[in-house]
């Protein structure tokens, strides 16, 4: 796959992961962007023309003054989707980033091709409260997304070595950035009311959820079921929050299933 | 110079273990700890002291706001200066201030603010803080990377209310308000003074200089460790081509006075590690959510650097360490004369916002170290800088005519009669 970057007619900049062909698939990634290696991504290149966008506040991409709220997001989805020249494509999105392509899927919901929202954020139960990721020392973050949270732990740093203060630094930063975008939609309770608008909804869409997640519970998969008609739930075991990195051939096969060749 | 006395009414009653069982102060502290028959008893010892601080002489006393924390009482600082209004007539009110990002909509600190400078006649010191992470993010629910940016929304509202003499309509990006329309009026015009404080975002100065606002620097980490915020900050003042007059600029510092220094440690110490070990005691994400400060101000780094150094600084401390780094100016009188002539000096600032009660101190403690403080120390510090000896535009400017509440008790014989004409 090859980084690419685009403008949209905002004004935001945005680098891309571009690769493989076939129907085209647009995957949105969740609060903490992309990581350095994203496994899931390649294999879904070998069926489909994949389209990863970094956010802005996130990575080289740029212009995140210029988003403020859920449908300044929604409508840099759009954008983006325009810049790339990209028609129907399928919608994919994990936790910020299904949130994100379930809000673009009801604003234009005849633009979407099929819609798979992996562990999505968005909707909030009283009896099932969400942890507070703002609040959350370092090393608590891999115990709250990972089934494994010790190799979760390296994924998260990308390798780097945190006892180098420079490193340390750079980390700290780039986490405080993507954070602080982040915060526009999830903070302080990850719900801009997008259970108001998912009657909208027309695409086929799949749920794909990992068995262990410890942020946003499997008890969150039927109430996204029960508020979008039609939708499936699949159950991914031994993955937690991040299963598009702890499980990424089971999510391929899921996802695969579902969108089919088309 | 100028003295404020300001109480941050702490909760006296947290346990001996509070740090070892409670991960944080602030924010999620359990509220079983709080109990409201003792709160009764708390809050008119604190209110006692500031009124007591007014006939000891201080210029203003102080309050300020703060939520759901055992580390101050004041929820609404507004509540706090409304019985002070009434019982005092003398000294500045400072609240310092309103978290305005958080209030909505925020033409409620400007009619809230004008009724305090009209019931003390003229008396109110307006403070606008962006607010703590933990009151504005945490407890007020405000967006991080957008509390700035409501802030200054804020900020221009009650301003432009204060100043408008014919209603507006206001289209903000966060409030709406068809209807500005400020009643009542502040006394003080065009306003009461503006302090502003900062914690050490870089853009903050910028602001108060803007604006000519006074920058108050809040720390309870001494003067040594301030100095290179306000130098900072003083050279952004002669950048900008400011003039450099003292009173632009505040600083918050803990005074503990006895007879002789040793007098001090031993009336004194326990109450002080009270406040640093327990009513400091703050889970680090809370004071650090991302997009509360901007990029450009962790990079400049400084702030980063205190804010890691100071969770290490609070593990082990002493009473010892505390005065010898300067975290508290304790001691005899001429012990605290020294060190402050050389903290007000070193920071180059005309007020001191002066914490005599720390933690879980007593009130008779509180009330010998203010004395001793407003007779023995205040005096010499008084003209420490003379050449800014009549720049009063960081101050109160009250009516000269204004009542003593506070000599008029309920039956008195003397009655309104007619309304002032």
């Amino acid at each position: 796959m090859k980084w690419q970057l685009v403008d949209t007619r905002k004004g935001t900049r945005c680098r891309v992961l571009e690769g493989g062909s076939g129907a085209p698939l647009v995957f949105l990634h969740g609060a903490g962007g992309l990581f350095r290696d994203n496994p899931f991504l390649d294999q879904l290149a070998q069926r489909y023309h994949v389209f990863a966008p970094e956010w802005p506040g996130y990575g080289e991409s740029t212009g995140e003054e210029l988003l403020e709220d859920m449908l300044d997001f929604a409508l840099h989805g759009w954008d983006l989707v325009d810049a790339l020249g990209l028609r129907q494509p399928h919608l994919v999105g994990h936790s910020m980033g299904g949130m994100i392509a379930a809000e673009m899927a009801c604003l234009a919901p005849r633009e979407v091709g099929k819609l798979a929202l992996v562990a999505p954020a968005g909707l909030w139960m009283d009896e099932h409260p969400i942890p507070d990721i703002f609040a959350l020392l370092p090393y608590q973050l891999a115990e709250v997304l990972f089934h494994d949270p010790a190799a979760g732990q390296a994924l998260l740093t990308g390798g780097a070595d945190l006892s180098d203060m420079d490193a340390l630094k750079e980390f700290y930063l780039g986490t405080q950035r993507r954070l602080t975008m982040a915060g526009k939609i999830l903070f302080p309770i990850p719900n801009r009311r997008l259970s108001k608008r998912l009657y909208r909804l027309t695409a086929e869409t799949l749920l794909v959820w990992g068995a262990a997640d410890r942020l946003i519970v499997p008890a969150y998969a039927e109430r996204w079921r029960a508020l979008i008609p039609g939708a499936r739930v699949e159950m991914v075991e031994a993955a937690a929050h991040m299963l598009p990195y702890e499980q990424p051939e089971a999510l391929v096969r899921a996802l695969a299933g579902f969108l089919g060749q088309g | 110079m100028k003295f404020t006395w300001f109480n941050l009414m702490p909760w006296p009653y947290l346990p001996d273990d509070f740090r070892e069982k409670h991960r944080s102060v602030w924010v999620d502290i359990p509220n079983t700890l709080y109990d409201p028959r003792k709160g009764h008893h708390v809050y008119h010892t604190y209110l006692d002291q500031l009124e007591y601080a007014e006939t000891l002489g201080f210029d203003g006393i102080g309050c300020n706001e703060h939520h759901q924390n055992g580390y101050g009482l004041m929820p609404s600082p507004n509540l706090i200066a409304a019985t002070l209004a009434r019982r005092t007539s003398r000294a500045a009110l400072c609240v310092i201030g309103n978290s305005i990002a958080g209030y909505n909509p925020p033409i409620r600190v400007a009619e809230e603010f004008a009724m305090l400078d009209v019931i003390s006649g003229g008396r109110l010191i307006a403070g606008f803080p962006v607010g703590t992470p933990m009151d504005t993010n945490f407890c007020y629910g405000q967006i991080p990377a957008l509390t700035r940016d409501k802030y200054r929304e804020a900020h221009d509202m009650i301003m432009k209310a204060w100043a408008s003499t014919e209603p507006f309509a206001f289209d903000g990006k966060y409030n709406q308000l068809r209807w500005v329309n400020c009643w009542p009026k502040p006394i003080q015009q065009p306003h009461p003074p503006i302090y502003i404080p900062g914690g050490g975002s870089i853009e903050t100065w910028d602001f108060c200089l803007d604006h000519d606002y006074n920058y108050s620097y809040l720390s309870f980490f001494g003067y040594l460790r301030g100095k290179s915020l306000l130098d900072g900050y003083w050279e952004r003042v002669a950048k900008r081509g400011k003039d450099e007059s003292p009173y632009r600029a505040a600083f918050a510092q803990i005074i503990c006075v006895a007879d002789t220094d040793a007098e001090a440690e031993r009336l004194y110490a326990e109450h002080v590690l009270y406040f640093f070990n327990r009513c400091l005691h703050v889970f680090p994400p809370f004071a650090d959510p991302a997009g509360y400060r901007t990029m450009a101000t962790i990079k400049h780094g400084a702030l980063a650097q205190l804010t890691l150094a100071r969770q290490k600084i609070l593990e082990n401390l002493t009473w010892k360490q505390l005065v010898d780094e300067r975290f508290i100016i304790a001691g005899s009188p001429e012990t605290v004369r020294q060190q402050l002539e050389e903290c007000i000096k070193g920071l180059r600032i005309g007020h001191l916002f002066c914490l005599f009660h720390n933690g879980n101190m007593p009130d008779w403690k509180t009330r010998h170290s203010s004395k001793l403080f407003a007779e023995q120390v205040m005096p010499h510090l008084r003209d420490l800088w003379p050449e800014w000896k009549h720049d009063e535009r960081w101050w109160m400017h009250p009516m000269d005519d204004r009542l003593r509440p506070e000599e008029r008790r309920p039956g008195a014989e003397k009655s309104a009669g007619e309304w002032v004409r």
